[in-house]
């Protein structure tokens, strides 16, 4: 809860502050901002300009949490132009404890309502007693390079971008839910607009303040997009842009959730999804994942 | 009787008006369908009435393209039930969109990957088509209409908007428009084909869900849509037709015979469908198969499509074929119970999550892989339905659908 409030409350100093933001940052010439505000006027947005990483990291050290190395490699990663960049998830299963903080997160993070859910841990209950075991397979988009929900979308509004990530135009969605039905990994959901304090006397801070997918404010009011289309984890391709990890894999306690560049040899994640026990859900159908998980 | 008719519908179209005010104030939060059962009751009722449309569509071509004389007093009453359900099936599927105001951009930014938007472009063009066609068929008794002394005031004003102001029936004037009309009712046949066995093929294309997933869905599609638009088209002239002579029972035992033999053949392709998965027992879409036949909601298979949508009908059709009201019951029979097919295509294919143990990760009472309509969803649909009876009954009113004179 107490991470919740603290994201509600940085979201709304910042969708107050981003006029103010806007000159200061002109003024400072501090890059990654200043690449935040161009591309909110863009269609497309994350995609236009390459952002530059907010600050400098301390050096590579033995023993380091892994999040600095992901860290590291984010950063190198967004020094390069934006198509030149292939974003790649691994999901180390041996690691995942299934206690559902990616999801919660998640949900924190892009102000989900009741029926979205972008990143569900499936929690399996393998045998019988005596011998029982569990095994936890965390779930985000597939970002497949063949991707089965954007050929089928009537109206173009989703669409594979060139760093891997399939996004979503919420204003061009018209919500006709095929895409939904397309994905064979069910990793879309549909907001039909509600909000988790329905029938009670007041809305919860949290649902009140806009969300920044796609690098964009969006505010959950009325029938106002995005109520009413698909919805999908997008690797918190808003974050990426701002040189920060997914939301999912900074709440990851086992540090399970691997991310980064797969374009880049020295990144993390090219290291470990060519491993021997890495695969990717139902191969067999050609989607081409860019989530690996290692068994 | 007709009394009783009235009431109903009107009780029918208040409550389905009640139903489409709720969904313009709550949009969807009072729908069941959700996040991973999308597509419910809305889509059903949207391919079962646009397959209406089809099959009426394609049976009109048995006279406009076929000239099977003895049929040829139906071909106006087909084309109109062709347009009126194309136009109610788009009203049901114009609820189902999350974003209403939207539905322009699959004509301004249309996507032609998706089989959603050469379904939308097809049966645009089939639109059209039919309008031009029905027109033209329509044009020579609508100019007699708005001339005639015994029509009421408004049946002659109506009747002469509706001719566009060309007044011509000079034999060359009309010899040139049946061309015309042959050759539209052409074009409409494979456009009817193409844009049916698109709807299936949205369906069928989908590799996601293996229960969809299958060469015979889009047959299956335009064989329904023969078989529900035949049996719509029976009991219209069986209970509707304004003589009863001797004329009328031939029409109707015709019909009847046409219809049994449909419904021959599309039991035919459904033993196809459903035997091959489960012969061996060892096929990936077999298991929702056997919910279909043997799950919770196994009657609407067994009670209302086998039996009062094929059964029934088959005994009357078979024991008496030239009895009107039995054919005409066989007809309302099939037609009505159709819908039952449609949900058990829809539907099922969506109850089986993608991963294993997906249905207990993340919970809420939209995440779940079950599904029943609400009761707002029930209301919507009633006033589809009702929608679709008020245009039906408006044009028996008011347009020469079953004019026994030809041009």
């Amino acid at each position: 809860m107490e991470g919740e409030e603290r994201a509600v409350a940085t979201q709304t100093r910042e969708s107050r502050s981003g006029r103010r933001r806007f000159l200061k940052t002109l003024g400072a010439g501090a890059a990654t901002l200043l690449a935040l505000e161009v591309l909110e006027s863009t269609a497309r947005p994350a995609e236009a300009a390459p952002a530059a990483p907010p600050a400098a990291l301390p050096a590579e050290r033995p023993q380091e949490d892994v999040l600095l190395r992901m860290q590291r490699d984010l950063q190198r990663a967004l020094r390069k132009p934006a198509h030149l960049r292939r974003w790649a998830m691994v999901i180390d299963l041996r690691k995942c404890v299934g206690c559902s903080a990616c999801t919660i997160a998640c949900v924190a993070e892009n102000k989900l309502p009741p029926g979205v859910v972008y990143r569900p841990v499936v929690d399996e209950e393998i045998g019988t007693y005596p011998h029982v075991t569990r095994r936890f397979i965390p779930r985000p988009c597939m970002q497949c390079d063949n991707p089965p929900c954007v050929p089928v979308c009537p109206v173009n509004a989703t669409y594979k971008r060139a760093d891997g990530i399939v996004a979503i135009n919420y204003d061009q969605c018209i919500g006709c839910r095929y895409c939904i039905v397309a994905c064979p990994y069910n990793a879309r959901t549909f907001d039909a607009g509600e909000h988790y304090t329905d029938g009670t006397p007041e809305r919860s801070p949290v649902e009140e303040v806009p969300n920044f997918e796609y690098g964009k404010p969006w505010k959950r009011e009325g029938d106002a997009s995005p109520v009413g289309n698909a919805r999908k984890c997008h690797f918190c391709l808003h974050r990426l842009e701002a040189g920060m990890l997914p939301e999912c894999v900074t709440s990851c306690i086992g540090r399970a959730t691997y991310f980064g560049d797969a374009e880049d040899p020295e990144a993390l994640v090219s290291e470990l999804m060519h491993r021997p026990n890495a695969v990717r859900l139902k191969e067999e159908l050609g989607t081409k994942p860019r989530v690996y998980y290692l068994l | 009787m007709r009394r009783l008719l009235y009431l109903v519908w009107l009780v029918a179209f208040g409550l389905g008006l009640w139903g489409v005010g709720e969904r313009l104030v709550f949009g969807h939060r009072l729908a069941a369908y959700g996040s991973y059962v999308v597509w419910g009751l809305w889509v059903s009722v949207y391919i079962y009435l646009i397959g209406l449309s089809a099959g009426a569509f394609l049976l009109s071509s048995l006279v406009y393209v076929f000239r099977v004389e003895r049929l040829e007093r139906i071909g106006k009453l087909a084309l109109f039930t062709a347009v009126v359900t194309l136009l109610t099936a788009l009203l049901s599927i114009w609820f189902d969109l999350g974003h209403m105001e939207r539905f322009y951009r699959v004509y301004t930014s249309p996507n032609f990957r998706s089989m959603m938007a050469w379904m939308i472009w097809l049966y645009t063009a089939y639109f059209l088509v039919l309008l031009g066609e029905a027109y033209l068929a329509f044009r020579p008794d609508l100019v007699r209409w708005s001339q005639e002394a015994g029509r009421s005031r408004l049946q002659r004003t109506v009747a002469r908007w509706l001719t566009l102001g060309r007044t011509s029936l000079e034999p060359d004037v009309l010899e040139r428009e049946r061309k015309v009309l042959q050759v539209l009712a052409t074009v409409g046949v494979p456009l009817a084909v193409a844009f049916h066995g698109g709807v299936g093929a949205l369906f069928a294309t989908v590799s996601a869900k293996l229960y969809w997933h299958q060469s015979i869905v889009p047959i299956l599609f335009l064989t329904g849509a023969l078989v529900s638009g035949g049996g719509l088209l029976t009991a219209v002239v069986a209970f509707a037709w304004p003589q009863r002579d001797g004329e009328y029972r031939e029409l109707v035992s015709l019909l009847g015979r046409v219809l049994l033999l449909l419904v021959a053949v599309d039991v035919l392709l459904e033993w196809a469908e459903f035997s091959i998965p489960l012969w061996y027992g060892t096929s990936p879409e077999g298991h929702l198969l056997q919910v279909v036949l043997f799950g919770p909601y196994w009657w609407v298979f067994w009670v209302l499509h086998l039996g009062l949508g094929t059964l029934v009908p088959v005994v009357l059709l078979v024991l008496r074929p030239r009895d009107p009201a039995a054919v005409g019951w066989a007809g309302l029979l099939v037609a009505a119970t159709f819908l039952s097919v449609r949900l058990n295509l829809v539907i099922p294919a969506q109850i089986e999550p993608a991963l294993r143990g997906l249905e207990r990760a993340f919970t809420g009472p939209r995440l779940v892989f079950s599904y029943v309509p609400s009761v707002h969803e029930w209301l919507v649909t009633l006033f589809v339905l009702a929608t679709t009876a008020a245009l039906l009954w408006l044009g028996a009113r008011f347009l020469p659908l079953m004019e026994t004179e030809v041009a």
